[in-house]
Formats: structure tokens, C-alpha cells, sequence
């Protein structure tokens, strides 16, 4: 605390003195406050703990510049000014706080994914159906190059994506023109943005169960209910199902908020000349809200690709590829890394699995950053001009 | 209702194709593009609740067998426990009280974060920040539980050794300390993580809305600027906070991937340090469900049904309070 008795005493000699900057503290003392605390800080840590460690400076150093400064404060101006700065500090503290996991996350995949990715490239364009225990363990004793890959998990994504894509648009898209354009706020238009917000909160595994165990009725019913019927119920369209159920809400909220900002305006002129309702809605309502549309999903799309527990329950995982999203078991890119962290295909070596599993994760992160990106450009590139007006 | 939107989605696309291009059609061809369009529309939001109708109604029949063995099926009992109910409970506690240390832990800082974007940062900042905590929304579920597996749970195990040795005579601290740090705490830490963009997000939006007027009439009878946040921005957000935080909670409930890469499950204790205790709903269900069948499935469809009951309870009670508070706050 030598930062505190530094400071103490200047200001009271001055306080008589009624002048303009009576009161107010000199600019230099957060940064002098900074480093005492910062010093202590190293101290503290170097006692405290068993052995210096960055994270136990950090912490301390936080905590002593936040009292020394509110301590400061409140003996050189008054209490209200040093809750006012107490409070500004533990907002940036929680700003700061934030960063660190943020960080940490991309640091880990970054360091144990990139270098795989580096040195084994073949892990993009194979699949895992060579690939067995004594590949494994020859790779991790012997230095053999890594065998296997995700290429099949990359299909499967895509393929589940796709066709999850596919179901929801269409019937995000027309529940959101139904909510803006035709409903007049009566108990059905109410019944449905209640339940879309309700549906947006549905916990990805219960859709999961749901996508299953509706085909799997479905499938009982129509086809029969032997163990070669039950096989069927795992395929890629069962975990398409059960991700529509997870995009649907999020493409009606975006698109009706995009809908809704569409001018009155252009409505009515359009029904002025004489056009039709629904030639109203495709060729002026729509094409002016595209690109908030197309962000919204993308975005959509940006959310499901990470999705593992719908997938992981409704479709399976597999070794080889397959294209197939109607037929057989797939693997989607979150469920092989899932499965290579929790079984190992080598229990005895698991080094290569972890290294392919976190090869998956950076592809995996750089997928959905993308879309996210892609979101941003066209909601940015293609939005209406708004000047001309 | 649902034979309206089978019959209209097989015969909407005719009538969009063979409509001649231009906005000076008209007569009968318009007219019934009319009806089609207004039809595929409301058959598209009928979709939405038979959907979520449905949803509960096949969780229902899929979990009757274990609901009640004697009646659905040809056994006596579930094969986990004796009752459903004795299976079901102690995965609840657990992912009640993962979901709390989550909330816990996430909340101050997430309104922290708010009002750092919406009142305290430099403007130039703001923005970039709002991108950061939407970068940081966007990272998949599991390659956090694979973080928070490899890097965080490690580097919790000595505060878990501090806490076990200074405050072990709270039961929550009590047990063996994990040397692994995969227990439920550190799954409660990887939730806050996973949940903090949710709160931040929906309180920035709600702070930013608070009137600017009040906020100048605040700061022109000299308040300070944390004088004005406490007067003017809290109370116009109260309700947003609110349902802002059961929304996040709502997801902390529901997460799976994270949980079940992160805690090494078992039995139901109040320890939260110790590894190989408690479970949570969806855990259980991700671990068990691909290689389960028959009795074994209908039990994790009904412990899947109970957690759709209870984020289904929580997030209507979040959106009631929006709706409550709509007319004279900013929470919409």
C-alpha cells in the first residue's frame, strides 16, 4: 500500500485552497495506484501461492488496484465519487474476466489442433475405415504417420446441414410471412410467436430424442417393428429433423424482424398499382429484406453445425463415409470429435485420436467463424441502399 | 390442419411457375396464387405448433414404459432403479445445481459486460467488443467441453485443494478434492462460460434502450455516472435482467456436450469437488442413449421428457415476465 500513503498527503494540504481543481485528483494517480498494485500484487502471489504463477498476479494485482483506487478516492474526493469508480473498475474487471476463457479456448485449439493440421494434411481427405488399434499405436510408438482422418465427419455435416437447411427454411420462412403479412395479431398469431420463443429454448438433446423418437414411430408403424426396421431409425434425415427443430425458431425470429422493417410504403404503392397480395409479398417485401434473410440463415446454419447431442443420438457415428443422409449410420464432424476424446481407437494410445479429435475441433471453429462472417458480409453487402429517400 | 399443409405445399408451386412475370397481372391466376400463398402461410405456422405438439406428445408415448412399468411394458420395474422417480431425481439435482453455480457465476459478470458495452466503453471499443462476446457465442458446445476437459479442469484443482482445505466444513466442499478437476464445479464454470454471451447479449440490448432523457436528467442533478446506471438504467431493465437470466439458465439446463466431456459421472452428492459424483439429465442421456434399447431407452426418453418440462417451465416463466413488463420497459 505505498501508492496509498504517496497520494494521501498532497491533496490534504491543498484542500483549503478553494480553487477550481479543489477535490479532484491529479490524472497520474490511477496509473501510480496501478503499479503499487501491480508490485504488491507480485509479492502476495510469491507468498501466498506455492511458487509464482501469472494467474495468482493477475488476480491480486486486480483486486488491490480495485480498494486501493476506491480507498484513494474516497479519502481524496468524496464516497460517491469513489462508488462511482469502484463500479467503473469492476466493469471492465468483468469485461477483462471474459476475455480470458475466449482467449483460452482459441489458444487450446489453436496449439493442439494446428500443428496436426500442419504436419498430417491427409487428415482432411481420409476416413477413419483403415484406421484401427494397431495403426494407432504404431503411430504413437513407432512415429508412423497418422492414419485416418474426419473427411467423413466434414460429409456428414454437410449432408445433415443441408438437408436440415432444406425443411426449415421454407417453413421458417412462410411462418414469418404468415406472422407479418396476414396474421392481424389474433390468439393464432400469439399462439405462434409464443411458441416459437418457447421453441428457441428446447434443449438440443431433447429435439435429438424427439427427431428419434418420431421416426421411430413412424418407422414402427408404417414399416414394422423387427431389429432390421429398428436399425433404419438411425440415419442422417432423423438428425436433420431433429436439427430443423433447433433452426426453424431462430429463421422465423431473424426473418421477421427483417420483415417488419420493410416500409408500409412500398406495400402500398405496390397495392396501389393494382398487384396482387402474394405478387406484393415475392417481388417487393421479400427482395427487400434478402439480405437480412440470408444473414439470419446463415446464422441459422452457423448454430447447427456445432450442434452434437441431437446428432449424436439420431444418426450414430461410423467409421466409413457415407453420402447417403436416407440410409445407414453417418458421423458429423462434432460427434467425431466427441467419440475420438471419449473412446480413443486405441484405449492404449490415445494420442492419435486427441490429435485428430482437435485437428476436427480448429476445422470445426473455422467452419462456423466463417458462416458467421458470411452472415455479417451479406447482411452488409447486399442490404437495401437507404439513402434516396 | 396438417392436411391443409400437405395439400397446399404439394400444389403451391404450380401456380408460383405458371404465373406469367410482371406485376401487371391480374384476374383469376392472381387470385388463386392469392389463396395458395395466404394457405402455405398459415399452414407453415400451424407447422410450428404441431410440431412442438408433437414433440411433447412422442416424448410421452416413447417414455410411458418407464413412466409406468406395470402398465406399458411387460416388466415389473424401470432397470435402473426401482422407481422412475428414484432414477430421475438425483439427475436433476445435479443439473439443477450445475445450472445454479453456472448462473452463479455468469450473471454479475455478464450485466458487467452489458454496461461496459452499452454505458462505459469508449465508443470505438463497443462495437468490436459486441463481436468478440458474439465470437464467443458461436464456438461449438463440444469443442468447449473439450476445453474445459483438457485446460480448465487441471488448472481448477488447486483452487478445489484451497477450497477443500479452508471451507471444508461446508458439504459442498466436503470429499475426497478430484486430482483430475472433472467434477461438477468445474462443469458449472464451463456453463457460465457457454452462457455468458445469452445474458450479455439480451441485457445490452434492453441497457441500450433505457431513455436517454432520464439518463441526462439524472447526470444534470449531478449524479454520477454510477449513480445514473442504479437510477435510470436498472429499473427501466429490471424485468430484462430478469428474463435474460432465465433464458441463460434455460440453456445451462439443456447443455450437453460441455457437461458430458467435462464431468466424470456418478452417484448424486452435495460435493461438488469430488470426481466419479452426480450427473445431469442430458449427460446421462448423451452418454447412454446410442448403445441403450428397449426399457433403458424409454427411461432416457422420460428423463429427456422431464428436462423438456422443466426449460419448458423456465423459459415460459421468462417470457411471461417480458410480456408483463412490455408496455413500460425495454424488455421486448
Amino acid at each position: 500500500m505505498s501508492a496509498n500513503t504517496m497520494t494521501d498527503d498532497k491533496p490534504a494540504a491543498q484542500a483549503p485552497a478553494r480553487s477550481l481543481t479543489a477535490g479532484q485528483m491529479p490524472r497520474w494517480v490511477w496509473s501510480v495506484t496501478a503499479g503499487g498494485a501491480l508490485a504488491v500484487g507480485a509479492g502476495l502471489a510469491a507468498v501466498l501461492g506455492e511458487g509464482f504463477s501469472v494467474a495468482g498476479w493477475a488476480i491480486f494485482s486486480a483486486v488491490l488496484f480495485i480498494l486501493g483506487m476506491y480507498v484513494i478516492t474516497w479519502r481524496v474526493q468524496n464516497r460517491r465519487r469513489a462508488v462511482d469508480g469502484l463500479w467503473r473498475n469492476l466493469v471492465w474487471a468483468a469485461f477483462l474476466l471474459a476475455l480470458v476463457p475466449l482467449i483460452s479456448v482459441l489458444w487450446t485449439v489453436l496449439a493442439q489442433g494446428l500443428p496436426t493440421l500442419l504436419s498430417n494434411p491427409g487428415v482432411l481427405i481420409y476416413d477413419m475405415s483403415t484406421t484401427n488399434g494397431a495403426t494407432d499405436i504404431a503411430t504413437q510408438q513407432d512415429g508412423a504417420r497418422l492414419s485416418g482422418g474426419f473427411v467423413h465427419g466434414l460429409i456428414g455435416t454437410v449432408m445433415i446441414t443441408l438437408l436440415a437447411t432444406l425443411i426449415s427454411v421454407p417453413i421458417g420462412l412462410m411462418a414469418s410471412v404468415y406472422l407479418v403479412e396476414y396474421s392481424r395479431g389474433g390468439w393464432f398469431a400469439r399462439a405462434i410467436t409464443f411458441f416459437v420463443d418457447v421453441m428457441t429454448g428446447i434443449p438440443s438433446i431433447v429435439a435429438g430424442l424427439f427427431a428419434f423418437a418420431a421416426v421411430q414411430l413412424f418407422i414402427t408403424t408404417f414399416i414394422g417393428d423387427g431389429p432390421a426396421q429398428l436399425q433404419m431409425v438411425k440415419m442422417g434425415l432423423s438428425a436433420a429433423i431433429a436439427l430443423s427443430v433447433l433452426m426453424i425458431p431462430v429463421v422465423v425470429r431473424s426473418t421477421e424482424e427483417m420483415l417488419r422493417v420493410v416500409p408500409n410504403e412500398l406495400r402500398e404503392a405496390s397495392y396501389a398499382l393494382g398487384v396482387r397480395k402474394w405478387r406484393t409479398i415475392m417481388k417487393v417485401v421479400l427482395p427487400t429484406s434478402i439480405s437480412g434473410i440470408a444473414s439470419g440463415v446463415t446464422l441459422a446454419i452457423a448454430r447447427v453445425t456445432g450442434e452434437t447431442a441431437p446428432i449424436l443420438v439420431t444418426a450414430g457415428f461410423i467409421a466409413s463415409t457415407n453420402w447417403n443422409p436416407f440410409s445407414e449410420w453417418m458421423t458429423a464432424l462434432p460427434v467425431f470429435i466427441y467419440r475420438q476424446l471419449v473412446n480413443p481407437t486405441a484405449p492404449s494410445a490415445a494420442d492419435p485420436s486427441q490429435m485428430r479429435a482437435w485437428a476436427a475441433a480448429l476445422v470445426l471453429i473455422l467452419i462456423v467463424m466463417l458462416l458467421n462472417l458470411l452472415a455479417r458480409i451479406i447482411a452488409r453487402a447486399f442490404a437495401p441502399k437507404k439513402t434516396g429517400r | 390442419m396438417t392436411e391443409k399443409v400437405t395439400a397446399h405445399s404439394s400444389s403451391a408451386p404450380a401456380p408460383a411457375r405458371s404465373a406469367p412475370s410482371g406485376l401487371q397481372t391480374g384476374g383469376t391466376g392472381g387470385a388463386s396464387g392469392d389463396r395458395v400463398f395466404s394457405g402455405l402461410a398459415y399452414g407453415a405456422g400451424g407447422l410450428i405448433l404441431v410440431v412442438l405438439a408433437f414433440v411433447a406428445i412422442f416424448l410421452v408415448t416413447e417414455s410411458l414404459p418407464a413412466l409406468w412399468p406395470t402398465v406399458f411394458s411387460d416388466q415389473d420395474s424401470i432397470s435402473s432403479a426401482d422407481t422412475f422417480l428414484q432414477y430421475v431425481l438425483p439427475l436433476m439435482g445435479g443439473t439443477i445445481i450445475a445450472s445454479i453455480i453456472a448462473l452463479i457465476i455468469a450473471t454479475p459478470v455478464a450485466v458487467g459486460i452489458a454496461l461496459y458495452i452499452s454505458h462505459y466503453a469508449p465508443r470505438r471499443i463497443a462495437t468490436p467488443v459486441g463481436y468478440v462476446i458474439d465470437l464467443l457465442a458461436a464456438i461449438p458446445s463440444v469443442v468447449y467441453g473439450a476445453w474445459g476437459m483438457v485446460t480448465l479442469a487441471p488448472a481448477l484443482v488447486p483452487i478445489y485443494g484451497w477450497l477443500h482445505e479452508h471451507l471444508g466444513f461446508l458439504p459442498f466442499f466436503a470429499g475426497d478434492p478430484s486430482t483430475t478437476g472433472r467434477t461438477l464445479a468445474t462443469s458449472g464454470v464451463v456453463l457460465a462460460v457457454m452462457i455468458l454471451p445469452i445474458i450479455t447479449s439480451l441485457c445490452r440490448e434492453i441497457f441500450v434502450q433505457t431513455p436517454k432523457l432520464h439518463e441526462e436528467a439524472a447526470l444534470a442533478l449531478g449524479a454520477t455516472q454510477w449513480e445514473m446506471v442504479r437510477a435510470t438504467v436498472f429499473p427501466f431493465a429490471r424485468a430484462g435482467i430478469v428474463s435474460s437470466v432465465m433464458l441463460g439458465l434455460g440453456r445451462a439446463l439443456g447443455e450437453t456436450m460441455a457437461v458430458t466431456l467435462v464431468l466424470s459421472p456418478g452417484v448424486f452428492s452435495l460435493s461438488l469437488i469430488t470426481s466419479g459424483r452426480n450427473a445431469t439429465i442430458p449427460s446421462e442421456i448423451a452418454l447412454n442413449f446410442p448403445e441403450a434399447f428397449g426399457m433403458r431407452q424409454s427411461e432416457l426418453i422420460a428423463a429427456g421428457l422431464m428436462l423438456f418440462i422443466i426449460t419448458l417451465a423456465v423459459n415460459m416463466i421468462a417470457r411471461w415476465i417480458v410480456s408483463r413488463h412490455k408496455e413500460f420497459s425495454g424488455a421486448n
